[in-house]
């Protein structure tokens, strides 16, 4: 098993012809995902890597049966990529695309809860379940198939801690990727939930940073719902109030979103955390 | 974007919430259509500007001129006032609270609302302040503003004028993609009208290319990050003396914290992002050198973006342009060897592991 995502996935991918669309298709492939689709309004008829391109994503589901979309459509088209596919009844999305205003954020998540459908990001890496599939533009060498479950608010923080893990030999079930924006359409405690049902995941591995409550509200979720082992990297303990690190999401406004707050909330649910982000496979290794 | 207060209050008037008579003065003459007494007040995109001195009252012409000389050019906590919003004095029956911004967790508008206006909402308690979410699928209801103009306990009248302003500012929030709308404080005034004193609105920088009548003022930001924003790198200035580049917002912030364990601090935070593009990272070493930071600590992962690439991308600029201050770096993902070749080549320091880098960095900086 794995959360999210498996073998079964028939994944459609918005905005396939442009640069990043047909480099990530290739990597895809490569990694073993069913890619089946792809759609770039106007050039119906082309193909990717052998993957043929719709005009419409409801064409792209009525033909290959995808069920799944990858959106990498420049900001200001994201809003408009992700309804199609939520009305063309696709289940889960994964929206890669930063920058997207969060008013369209706020609309298009709520839209995907009502038509009951996954939604992972914005400005997000994608997820991976190693062995099963990819969705998204996480690099496919860094993974290893095995027992751990992780979830991040990063990107790049994130492969850095996956390859750390496969170094000492600890592979993962699923590495999910959330986003760095204020809203993202999959949060700490739906993994967390996910992870806890995962018959194959056997510990957590949670990648936060500075910005909103989304460790305070984990570390809430821990005590009350998860027995499996937890570890965590929170970034920015040493970023100044007022200045967004980077990330949309990464911002300590009125004296909310701190490092330390969130720290401290981990440690009373008893989660276990990495003072660099390399020491996080050091503390799984000592669990297992 | 934060909007000074002036520029919100053009909104507001837009949206038909009464704002005080009031205009930017600049000298003598600017006063001429003002009833005194008037109150004079800095514009900047911070809090706290009426304790720094920032806002005064004045009884006559004299007393405005004055004031004004005073509050132009002053610094309030590091910015400089150069504009200054005088207008006339409105009488208070009452004051409340209100705002909506953005709930991060329920992802949701949420409207925040207390009769307790006029103060640092941080210092109001809890039990004071009312909440009232809004589904953005189907916008602000009357419910939704039943319930929480009941709970401030206003009369009939003065009811129906503050639930006016809710659906207007709620209207302002969502058409201006803002991630912040308050108004405090909204009075009552004598006559039962209602006004908005003062004014925080911030908008939604990823959507500001939709709000085209809004000009950019980016009074946040320092000359190089403004700089930065221009050529598209993720920049901030901090008050240490070490320049981290590493790629990715996340990755970039455990390197600052790194440092920190070894007592060091950084002095600049540049985000690489997932390039490899040599002139994306030329731009970044030459607004790196321009920022002056006693080392750099150059921290990548390779994933998708080749470690070499990069790596050949800072020796060519490091060759080309010289630097003047010490280079540490750890490399680490695809093709870590050859781009730790290639950085030695160009006479920089390699680190293996996060934490030696990071302390090296530290202990070259001074330990401060």
């Amino acid at each position: 098993m794995s959360i999210f995502v498996d073998k079964s996935n028939k994944v459609l991918v918005q905005g396939a012809t442009g640069h990043q669309g047909v480099f990530h298709i290739g990597e895809m492939l490569n990694f073993g995902t069913k890619v089946v689709a792809g759609v770039t309004p106007g050039k119906a008829g082309q193909n990717v890597n052998g993957v043929p391109i719709f005009d419409s994503v409801q064409e792209g589901v009525d033909k290959t049966d995808a069920n799944t979309s990858l959106v990498l459509v420049p900001a200001r088209f994201a809003k408009d990529a992700v309804f199609e596919a939520l009305d063309a009844g696709v289940k889960t999305i994964v929206v890669i695309t930063e920058n997207i205003p969060f008013h369209d954020a706020m609309e298009f998540v709520h839209y995907a809860k009502y038509k009951d459908a996954v939604l992972i990001g914005p400005n997000c890496p994608g997820i991976a379940s190693p062995g099963k599939t990819k969705i998204g533009i996480l690099p496919g060498s860094i993974f290893s198939e095995g027992d751990v479950g992780v979830a991040s608010r990063s990107g790049t923080l994130t492969y850095e801690i996956v390859n750390s893990l496969k170094e000492k030999g600890i592979g993962q079930s699923t590495c999910v990727g959330l986003g760095g924006d204020p809203i993202t359409g999959t949060t700490f405690i739906e993994a967390l939930s996910a992870f806890e049902q995962d018959k194959e995941t056997k510990a957590i591995v949670l990648v936060g940073e500075i910005g909103g409550t989304a460790e305070e509200d984990a570390a809430e979720y821990i005590t009350n719902h998860v027995n499996k082992p937890v570890f965590a990297f929170i970034a920015g303990r040493t970023a100044p109030p007022g200045k967004r690190m980077g990330h949309a999401g990464a911002i300590i406004a009125r004296g909310k979103g701190t490092a330390e707050s969130k720290i401290k909330a981990f440690k009373k649910a008893g989660v276990q955390l990495a003072k660099f982000p390399t020491d996080i496979a050091d503390l799984v290794e000592q669990h297992i | 974007m934060k909007l000074f207060e002036y520029r919100g209050k053009e909104l507001f008037d837009k949206y038909g919430i009464s704002v005080p008579k009031g205009n930017l003065v600049k000298n003598e003459r600017d006063f001429s259509g003002l009833i005194f007494p008037i109150v004079l007040k800095a514009q900047v995109p911070i809090g706290g500007r009426g304790k720094a001195g920032g806002i005064k009252k004045a009884k006559n012409l004299k007393e405005g001129k004055e004031n004004l000389d005073q509050i132009m050019g002053m610094d309030i906590r590091g910015y400089k006032v150069g504009k200054v919003l005088a207008e006339e004095t409105a009488n208070i029956k009452k004051e409340l609270y209100l705002s909506i911004s953005l709930d991060r967790s329920k992802r949701m508008p949420l409207i925040m609302a207390s009769a307790e206006g006029g103060m640092d909402i941080e210092s109001v308690p809890d039990d004071k302040i009312f909440k009232e979410w809004v589904s953005p699928l189907i916008g602000i209801q009357s419910f939704n503003i039943r319930n929480i103009v009941s709970k401030l306990s206003f009369g009939k009248e003065e009811s129906k004028e503050i639930a006016k302003v809710l659906s207007k500012i709620y209207r302002l929030f969502r058409q201006y993609d803002c991630e912040l709308v308050e108004i405090n404080p909204l009075i009552i005034t004598n006559d039962g009208g209602v006004m908005a004193i003062d004014s925080k609105i911030t908008i939604n920088d990823d959507a500001m290319y939709r709000h085209t009548d809004i000009e950019p003022e980016l009074v946040e930001l320092t000359p190089l990050e403004k700089d930065a924003k221009d050529k598209g790198i993720s920049f901030v200035q901090l008050g240490g003396n070490i320049g981290v580049i590493a790629n990715g917002a996340g990755l970039t912030m455990a390197t600052l914290d790194a440092l920190n364990h070894f007592k060091g601090e950084g002095g600049v935070f540049l985000d690489l992002g997932g390039t490899d593009d040599p002139e994306k990272v030329k731009q970044a070493f030459e607004l790196m050198k321009k920022a002056n930071p006693k080392v750099i600590f150059l921290n990548l992962f390779g994933g998708i973006t080749k470690c070499d690439t990069v790596a050949t991308g800072v020796k060519a600029v490091i060759t080309k342009e010289g630097i003047n201050c010490p280079v540490v770096t750890r490399i680490k993902g695809m093709r870590e060897d050859e781009a730790k070749e290639i950085l030695k080549d160009a006479g920089l320091i390699t680190a293996t592991t996060l934490q030696d880098a990071a302390q090296r960095s530290s202990n070259l900086a001074g330990g401060k």
